[in-house]
């Protein structure tokens, strides 16, 4: 099965919205790098501190993606950049 | 305090509350009122059953223990649902589109709807689950107890007992409203609304713990943080690979745990909601979590020494007098457990039903799926026997053990067991090349380390491996010890284990991926499945065998019922343009039906009992080539109709030419009656006016008489020349005139047209100027007809030359290999608008001199050089009139 050509340039409302959909997709590996910072601080780490570490990163994480999926979300009704599919009930 | 009694009362006041709602909810989904029943709310508070007791009791108890470590279990899941759009979004389509039933179903559908598979991770999924259960079942049995009064006399209280109500209550509510109906789509709103309100009150009773510990006991956010790095748990010994094993773990297990499948995937009713989720749920993890240390730390520096950490949440409020927040933080507890044990066993007994009961039941029938009878009650007895076969395993689990362990060591247990689904579940979702030896391969090593590293251990050294196992391994196979596999020792037995677990799986998984060849349905699902976004239909499954829509139907109405079933096929007859339910058995048909009696039965129980009545496997190769066959013939034939429909169209125009043509020719004709009947009138009236002159007058001269008889001859002559003209021109035009061809040369013909004008030429002296060299070229033609041309043109020159002194040059010249012969005159010419006409019949130059001729002269001309098979046309722009007549270029031959 061939695949259907993609077209090469994309009209600014579409480029956008992949261009969000590769937000999605950055944002779970910046997650885990920063989650995964603590690592690096052997020694020296407190409870305390790490507690206001982990929990900033954790709500700066959410805040972003709940920007990132309220677009994603609103721009595209139903269903995702590749393709068009069945919407909700 | 609140009494033992009390409490047994309050709980069981909630547990009606719950019924209640879910009760309301299902009524609610049945008369089709569900709107805010789907909300995006209500699916992210159904995710939340992944914080089960373990967290609500546990998190607290590991924080005591480990510090920080705690939060790894909240992190995993929240990067998986920071990264919806890669992997969960891709989840919930497949489900959707395929009517998932079970995380056994969507890897045994996606490798070829294979119930080994199915088999394989229903086994792990229930042995995972057991303990886990267990687990709740005793964090709600020591929850009571705290609550219960000492007798004093030391006799123990019945926790067995307490135990056994828990699961039997559990077992009742979740058969009651879990098995209640067998939907089509497997979804339960009364269980998801119940489900969604326990999230609430967990979420509600944590903080509010949480809030009084850091606001009432504290005093502030400021005094904890003070608190807690006074706290012994302050130093934090971070130790990297348990982080990282835990963060993988979590996030793994949160895709992979059956319930946590079954709320994400199975109960989703719009893809949508996922994007609420994506960032609702975190928040929800983010609070749970919040305070969760100092709770731990307060607990630690409050309780006294000894005092079981695992249940700070509920003995701290109740140390310092705080009655009704400990009652919240029990019925938070409590909803915790129970809203986990509801789900899993559903999870679990649908998946039990679906790969191991159904298989069973049809193979004992040998006549197969169309026996009569009523698969539907079959389907919905098994899962009530499954719910309550998998609450009897846990129970039997917690009497066995005891209790006793620490909660998190035994969730952790249960996260690396349903971990080992994972090579095969993403492997199967993004690489098409996943083969069924691979995953079952896979799937079988790593449940078997799992089983040997942590499951057996789990039980405590020397309770099922005897502990001269552990120290030497089985046989004195050191290599295989349970806590050192392959002689690397030091490792903590966690990481031990989901390390090597997870490298021998996904080793397993990848060569047995590589080195295997998949069936044509493997393929075909594999390709539906990486490539879901990209095809909105899945490729077909099935060919177009010999089965009666009558056997499909009984078969379906005893799945799905009788209602759906008629609805369906009458639907798909509908679409098919037939009247009644039977529609013709098409692949797609049978495509779809699978689908949806998979909803209720899994995909490889369907796709076996359709199998059943159409005969045998669904597809073998030739049926795929077969199907590729096709594809190229629509192909072929789309570009076949494109080039019909081009065709109809030029056919079209042409059409719509030739109709304005024809409408053209229906003016010009009856322009042509009436410029007929006119040019006839005119010298008739003249004729009859003169005759009657002629007949009445007495007195009247010979010469009068004379000339008006010269008249009427004169007019009788046009007359018959007009005719004459007539006749020529229609017999020229019908094409039925004869042509008498023979050898003359071009000047001798033009000399018979110079001498047959001489008689005009007296009058106005023309000059006309000729090169007799030129043309000295012999013609084979009908050279009385080209004459009769060449009289027309000079004579018209004669006519029509409006210069002082008329001359027409007649020159012969070659153009392009045939001779022609050109007649100018030095005339005032042609003017461009009458060019365009001139060879039209009736059209006339200026009348500037005397009229004469109907205008038919060149109309004729045209015809006889068309015959000729010459040609004429007018040459503009020589300084005056200009006709060429090319002459027959076949028979023109040089002299």
């Amino acid at each position: 099965m061939t695949r259907p050509s993609e077209p090469l340039f994309l009209a600014r409302q579409s480029y956008r919205r992949r261009r969000l959909a590769d937000a999605a997709k950055v944002l779970p590996v910046l997650g885990t790098i920063l989650l995964l910072m603590p690592i690096l601080w052997k020694g020296g780490a407190t409870t305390a501190g790490g507690l206001v570490y982990v929990f900033t990163v954790w709500a700066l994480l959410i805040l972003a993606v709940g920007l990132v999926s309220a677009r994603l979300a609103r721009e595209q009704p139903g269903d995702g950049g590749e393709a068009e599919g069945e919407g909700g009930p | 305090m609140l009494s033992f009694n009390g409490l047994v009362a309050t709980s069981l006041l909630y547990v009606a509350v719950l019924f209640a709602v879910a009760f309301w909810a299902d009524k609610r989904a049945e008369r089709g009122q569900d709107g805010w029943l789907r909300s995006p709310l209500v699916y992210t508070l159904s995710l939340s059953i992944y914080c089960t007791a373990w967290t609500f009791y546990g998190a607290v108890g590991n924080a005591t223990r480990s510090g920080l470590e705690y939060v790894t279990i909240y992190l995993g899941p929240t990067l998986v649902m920071v990264g919806w759009w890669v992997l969960l979004r891709r989840l919930v389509r497949i489900g959707r589109t395929q009517r998932i039933t079970s995380i056994a179903d969507l890897i045994s559908s996606r490798y070829g709807k294979s119930n080994v598979l199915g088999v394989l991770v229903t086994l792990l999924a229930v042995t995972a689950a057991t303990p886990y259960i267990a687990l709740q079942l005793q964090s709600v049995t020591l929850s009571f107890l705290v609550f219960y009064p000492d007798p004093g006399d030391g006799a123990a209280p019945d926790t067995a007992g307490i135990a056994f109500w828990v699961a039997a209550g559990l077992a009742v509510f979740t058969i009651l409203f879990g098995t209640r109906n067998l939907d089509v789509d497997e979804r339960h709103h009364g269980i998801i609304m119940a489900i969604a309100l326990e999230a609430i009150v967990k979420l509600v009773a944590l903080v509010a713990v949480g809030a009084f510990v850091v606001f009432g006991v504290a005093g502030g956010p400021g005094a904890m943080m003070a608190q807690i790095e006074a706290s012994p748990i302050d130093v934090w010994e971070l130790r990297p690979d348990r982080w990282m094993t835990l963060v993988f773990l979590a996030a793994a297990a949160f895709i992979c745990l059956p319930r946590m499948f079954h709320v994400m995937v199975v109960e989703n009713s719009d893809e949508r909601h996922l994007a609420t989720a994506a960032w609702v749920f975190p928040l929800y993890l983010f609070l749970i979590s919040l305070f969760v240390i100092p709770i731990a730390v307060t607990g630690l520096a409050v309780m006294p020494d000894g005092s079981n950490p695992d249940l700070f949440v509920l003995t701290l409020p109740l140390a310092l007098d705080q009655g009704e927040l400990a009652l919240l933080a029990f019925l938070g507890g409590f909803s915790s457990a129970t809203s986990m044990v509801i789900v899993a066993s559903i999870a679990l007994a649908t998946m039990v039903s679906n790969h191991i009961v159904m298989p069973i039941w049809l193979s004992t029938r040998s006549g197969g799926a169309t026996v009569s009878g009523d698969v539907r009650s079959i389907v919905i007895v098994s899962r009530r026997l499954s719910i309550f076969g998998v609450l009897v395993l846990g129970y039997l689990y917690y009497q066995i053990s005891g209790g006793g362990t620490a909660l998190s060591a035994i969730g952790l247990v249960a996260f690396v067991g349903v971990t080992q689904a994972l090579p095969a579940l993403v492997g199967g979702i993004f690489w098409r090349g996943a083969s069924r030896i691979g995953a079952a391969a896979g799937v079988t090593l790593g449940f078997a380390v799992w089983l040997w590293t942590s499951f057996l251990p789990s039980f405590g050294e020397g309770a099922l491996i005897p502990s001269a196992v552990f120290a030497e391994g089985p046989f004195g196979i050191a290599a295989l010890r349970p806590t050192a596999l392959f002689g690397i020792e030091g490792l903590d037995p966690l990481v031990h284990s989901v390390l090597w677990s997870m490298l021998l799986n996904t080793g397993a998984f990848v060569l047995g991926s590589l080195l295997s060849f998949p069936n044509p349905l493997e393929r075909l699902q594999g390709a539906t499945f990486v490539n879901i976004f990209r095809y909105a239909d899945s490729p077909r499954g099935w060919s177009g065998r010999a089965a009666e829509a009558e056997d499909l139907l009984m078969m379906a109405q005893r799945i799905i019922g009788a209602a759906e079933a008629q609805a369906l096929f009458e639907a798909e007859a509908a679409q098919q343009g037939k009247q009644g339910y039977l529609p013709d058995v098409t692949p797609s048909f049978l495509e779809r039906l699978e689908r949806e009696l998979a909803g209720s039965v899994g995909a490889a129980t369907a796709h076996a009992m359709l199998a059943q009545i159409t005969g045998g496997m669904a597809v073998s190769v030739d049926d795929l080539m077969a199907v590729a066959d096709e594809a190229q013939q629509i192909l072929e034939y789309s570009s076949q109709l494109e080039a019909k429909s081009e065709e109809l169209e030029r056919t079209a125009r042409q059409l719509r030419e030739a109709n304005e043509k024809l409408l053209a020719l229906s003016i010009q004709k009856d322009g042509f009656l009436s410029q007929i009947s006119h040019e006839l009138r005119t010298p008739m009236t003249s004729i009859r006016s003169f005759s009657e002159i002629l007949m009445g007058g007495d007195a009247m001269d010979d010469a009068e008489r004379h000339r008006y008889s010269s008249i009427i001859h004169d007019e009788t002559i046009r007359l018959t020349r007009l005719l004459d003209d007539l006749l020529d021109l229609s017999v020229l035009e019908n094409g039925q005139v004869t042509l008498h061809e023979r050898e003359e040369t071009l000047a001798s013909i033009l000399d018979r047209a110079v001498a047959a004008t001489e008689a005009l030429q007296s009058e106005r002296g023309m000059e006309i100027v000729r090169n007799r060299d030129k043309e000295a070229i012999t013609l084979h033609t009908d050279s009385d007809r080209l004459a009769q041309v060449f009289i027309n043109l000079i004579a018209n020159a004669q006519k029509y030359c409006d210069a002082e002194a008329p001359r027409l040059t007649i020159a012969v010249r070659q153009s392009g290999g045939r001779p022609s012969v050109d007649f100018i005159d030095n005339g005032s010419g042609i003017t461009s608008e009458a060019q365009a006409v001139i060879f039209e019949k009736f059209a006339r130059g200026s009348d500037s001199h005397r009229e004469s001729g109907a205008g038919l002269g060149l109309a004729i001309c045209r015809e006889i050089m068309a015959r000729l098979g010459g040609g004429i046309r007018y040459v503009p722009g020589q300084g005056g009139a200009a006709f060429r007549v090319a002459l027959p270029v076949a028979r023109a031959e040089a002299a």
